[in-house]
């Protein structure tokens, strides 16, 4: 038994527990600050009722959809079908790998961590069409297409906006290009990168006023219109895990990660710095959200090729030659 | 033997890839539905990313994921949803088109047989070379510097024929 304990697999195990643990937990916790925001944001006051200022409601609504029938229509593609909420929710699950929540709270620090979260974010636009086309429905099919052209689309920028980064620390290690940031956070050098990256992070998360693969008023609720049960279920918590992994990029990359400003921790441990910062981050893109009517589709395309992608390459360039004369 | 030596878990995780690889690859091939096809040629694709892993270059694992899974079979799926619309009969499979192509798989399968059984392997602790990621970039740009250049002017000729071609067809139809 011993050598079980103290195993590779063991470890595995484990660590595969914590991560779908914390990422639950957080979805849940995120669909209730979302309705919160939302409901202040609409001089409303949101959930209220199940628990103190509503904070079970959530998971009332997550035993809801567990104890749901999962419905497969009966022209859906039935091997695509039920697997295409899996394959959405497997990569999310990857970025928890690298992800440097203090010096030492590193489940591996990969000298190409960087490179390995948006390698991955691949899966889920491959999934999103897979499960948009499996259902054999307009509306799935139109918000499949859309989600797919929009991910292509603002992949570029944002990972032209993540190279400048890159290039001034010269590495796609996480713990590296925190470490860059003990007395000067990133976004006050890289203004331009951080706020493309936000930028292509909302899009790449299908949030408003990016959503348009989801457009509730054009497309009824877009890729995952057929599913039912803990399958949407699976697709939602996909949606908040991925927002809670860019924030914590973007936090990595540009708020400093567990750094407190201009090299004052005050006390406080890493981890408490990264997560209120990430939180922060998740709070403004709800913001944004609940602000910002939805884009309409060739306003979108034209924004990202006409004017994220020219101006994220002129950034790299002037970073590239800004780092070589100084 | 233990089952839960990390040994045993990295020969599983080695069977695994492989089992997808071939799976992935033979889902390329022989569905009839094209949509399929493409995700079994993106499990392929991931799969060979995990061969890559496997044999400790994590550097082009990824670069494995990100430009063959994130981009190549995302235009793939680009053209299919220019080509015709997934409802319709699909046309029976050609016998001269089967046969053109294991054709032209056995042609290159015998090329690929024969650089490997030709090839002088070396095992990679004895290799006097450094093969790190650095050091092939550094290669890159200064002993193979035309090769680049070469490989980049090609895909700058293919993006300005795509956008020329793209924009004439837009004039006429306009």
């Amino acid at each position: 038994m011993g050598s079980l304990v103290t195993s590779e697999w063991f470890r595995l195990v484990l660590g595969l527990v914590i991560v779908l643990a914390f990422s639950q937990l957080n979805a849940l916790f995120l669909v209730w600050l979302e309705r919160k925001v939302a409901g202040h944001i609409q001089l409303r006051i949101g959930p209220k009722e199940v628990g103190p200022f509503g904070l079970l409601q959530t998971i009332v609504d997550g035993l809801k959809l567990v104890g749901k029938e999962l419905i497969t229509p009966r022209s859906a593609d039935s091997r695509l079908f039920p697997i295409a909420p899996v394959l959405v929710f497997m990569p999310v699950l990857v970025g928890f790998l690298v992800l440097p929540f203090a010096p030492n709270l590193i489940i591996r620090d990969m000298n190409v961590g960087v490179l390995l979260i948006f390698a991955f974010s691949a899966f889920t636009v491959l999934a999103i069409l897979a499960g948009g086309w499996a259902s054999n429905n307009k509306y799935a099919l139109l918000g499949a297409i859309r989600s797919v052209a929009q991910n292509v689309a603002y992949e570029i920028p944002l990972l032209l906006a993540v190279l400048s980064v890159v290039l001034m620390v010269n590495s796609f290690q996480f713990s590296e290009i925190v470490k860059g940031q003990e007395r000067v956070w990133f976004f006050l050098i890289q203004p331009v990168a951080a706020l493309i990256y936000l930028i292509c992070a909302t899009a790449e998360t299908n949030r408003a006023p990016f959503d348009i693969p989801e457009a509730e008023s054009e497309l009824v609720a877009g890729f995952h219109t057929e599913f039912s049960g803990m399958r949407f279920g699976l697709f939602f918590l996909a949606e908040y895990t991925n927002m809670f992994i860019v924030s914590a990029v973007a936090t990595s990359l540009f708020f400093g990660g567990w750094h407190g400003p201009f090299g004052l921790d005050l006390g406080v441990p890493g981890i408490v710095w990264f997560l209120a910062k990430t939180y922060v981050l998740i709070f403004v893109i709800m913001w944004v959200r609940w602000t910002f009517p939805r884009l309409r589709f060739d306003q979108l395309m034209n924004l990202s090729w006409k004017f994220m992608i020219p101006l994220s390459l002129a950034n790299l360039v002037v970073t590239a030659i800004v780092l070589k004369l100084v | 033997m233990n089952p839960f030596a990390t040994e045993t878990l990295a020969q599983m995780a080695f069977w695994v890839v492989v089992g997808l690889t071939f799976a992935g690859a033979s889902i390329a091939v022989f569905p009839r539905n094209i949509l399929y096809n493409v995700l079994g040629l993106a499990l392929a694709l991931a799969g060979v990313a995990g061969l890559y892993l496997y044999l400790g270059s994590f550097f082009i694992a990824l670069m494995q994921l990100l430009i063959y899974v994130g981009a190549i079979t995302i235009s793939i799926v680009f053209a299919i949803m220019l080509s015709r619309p997934l409802h319709l009969e699909v046309p029976r499979r050609e016998l001269p088109k089967v046969a053109m192509g294991l054709g032209a798989s056995v042609v290159f399968f015998a090329g690929a047989v024969g650089v490997f059984s030709t090839t002088h392997w070396v095992p990679a602790a004895d290799r006097g070379m450094d093969w790190s990621i650095a050091a092939i970039g550094h290669m890159l740009l200064t002993k193979y510097d035309l090769v680049f250049e070469v490989i980049s002017l090609v895909l700058l000729v293919a993006i300005i024929g795509a956008i020329v071609t793209a924009g004439f067809t837009r004039r006429l139809s306009s």
